[in-house]
């Protein structure tokens, strides 16, 4: 299983925005090795959600963990079956070890576009 | 000769003296390009009215020619497309129909196909003709609209009013790119005065000659004089904040049809502008 986290600028808090993080944590469960890259979704001009959701499926991500996610992402993560779930709190750590408890729960409420607009 | 009334922010007045310009020249069209809330046919109540879809064009892919190379989603700039369980797939609201995808996929996978988002309404309050541009809900981009609305007016000929939407972005800018003058309208308030620099400062990038009404005036508003001093903008028309204008206008009412005082205004107004017919 490989989560992906949007992360801020110290690479390790989880970021409010899904799209324009600065940064993704991916963390593969198997070999329990961590990844920073930069999200080349962060400066667009518009549609940062939907461009960096297709990052997370090119990234070969299954699970996702945010504090919050556009309609447009959603349809683009959905469409690559991967799963969503509601960060509790900002820290990455902590939500990487309760996601493999199951203790996350699924986010099922997604906002709508910003259009650029933030 | 085109006259375009715009204002930085909503609720200014922009409509109002739109209308009100129009029905003083009657010899006019006037072109509503406000399309995600066009209310000058509330006061113009246009008769005879004829509606013509509007549409635009959004890409469709073969499944069958594409190789999933993807030249598509990394052209696209406004990020509508993606590349999902090896196919393209688009976001139909974040396309802005550039056409790029089609020019840029080497296979010959995408072609266009036409999608309503809104129309143009035509009709006639007496001599003035009434052109609404109407975007449909939900929709990110007004200009296809405004660009098909404007089309409309230019058909009829002659002096041309077009009431812009608010603010100072895209559909502002295609609003009057064809204007030959630029009407502001300016509320006395910091906020007003705030947003009335930012859409000058647009119209004079476009090199538009201005002139400015402010509306809703009890009193002088000392930032919006001296900046209007300072440019060499003209004043041409101070309205008063005045209860029987606001009831007027509450009550759909024309002002320049109602009041003779006003109509007065109104055509010295079009007078100094140059857009007289009379």
């Amino acid at each position: 299983m490989r989560i992906a986290i949007p992360v801020e600028e110290n690479k390790t808090d989880i970021c409010a925005s899904f799209g324009r993080a600065p940064y993704f944590l991916f963390y593969d469960a198997e070999t329990g090795k961590t990844e920073v890259r930069e999200n080349p979704a962060a400066r667009a001009q518009g549609g940062a959600g939907i461009k960096a959701a297709q990052f997370a499926v090119d990234e070969r991500a299954d699970v996702l963990i945010t504090i919050r996610c556009g309609q447009n992402a959603a349809d683009v993560l959905q469409a690559a079956n991967i799963q969503i779930y509601k960060a509790d709190g900002t820290n990455g750590a902590e939500n990487l070890i309760a996601c493999q408890e199951n203790r996350l729960i699924q986010l099922t409420h997604f906002h709508t576009g910003f259009q650029g607009v933030q | 000769m085109k006259i375009a009334v715009l204002s930085g922010k909503g609720g200014v007045g922009k409509t109002m003296v739109a209308v009100n310009l129009a029905a003083i020249a009657q010899q006019v069209a006037y072109v509503d390009c406000d399309v995600e809330e066009p209310n000058g046919r509330l006061f113009l109540k246009p008769e005879g009215v004829a509606r013509e879809s509007v549409c635009t064009l959004l890409p469709e892919f073969d499944a069958s020619k594409c190789t999933g190379c993807r030249r598509c989603v990394e052209f696209c700039r406004f990020n509508a497309l993606v590349y999902i369980k090896e196919k393209p797939l688009v976001f139909p609201e974040v396309c802005h129909a550039c056409g790029g995808c089609q020019l840029a996929c080497p296979e010959g996978a995408v072609c266009e196909k036409e999608r309503p988002v809104g129309c143009v309404e035509r009709g006639q309050h007496g001599s003035v003709r009434v052109i609404t541009g109407i975007l449909n809900a939900g929709e990110a981009s007004g200009v296809p609209v405004i660009k098909a609305a404007l089309r409309a007016g230019d058909a009829h000929g002659g002096l041309e009013i077009i009431d812009c939407p608010p603010g100072s972005a895209c559909s502002v800018m295609e609003s009057v790119a064809s204007a030959d003058y630029c009407l502001l309208v300016a509320e006395p308030t910091a906020f007003g005065f705030h947003n009335f620099q930012m859409v000058y400062e647009l119209a004079s990038l476009l090199g538009k000659p201005c002139g400015v009404v402010i509306n809703k005036m009890d009193a002088p508003y000392d930032p919006l004089e001296r900046f209007c001093e300072t440019n060499g903008l003209p004043i041409l028309l101070r309205i008063p904040y005045s209860r029987q204008l606001a009831r007027l206008a509450a009550n759909g009412e024309i002002i320049a049809e109602k009041d003779m005082e006003y109509a007065g205004q109104f055509n010295r107004l079009l007078e100094k502008i140059g857009g007289v017919r009379r």
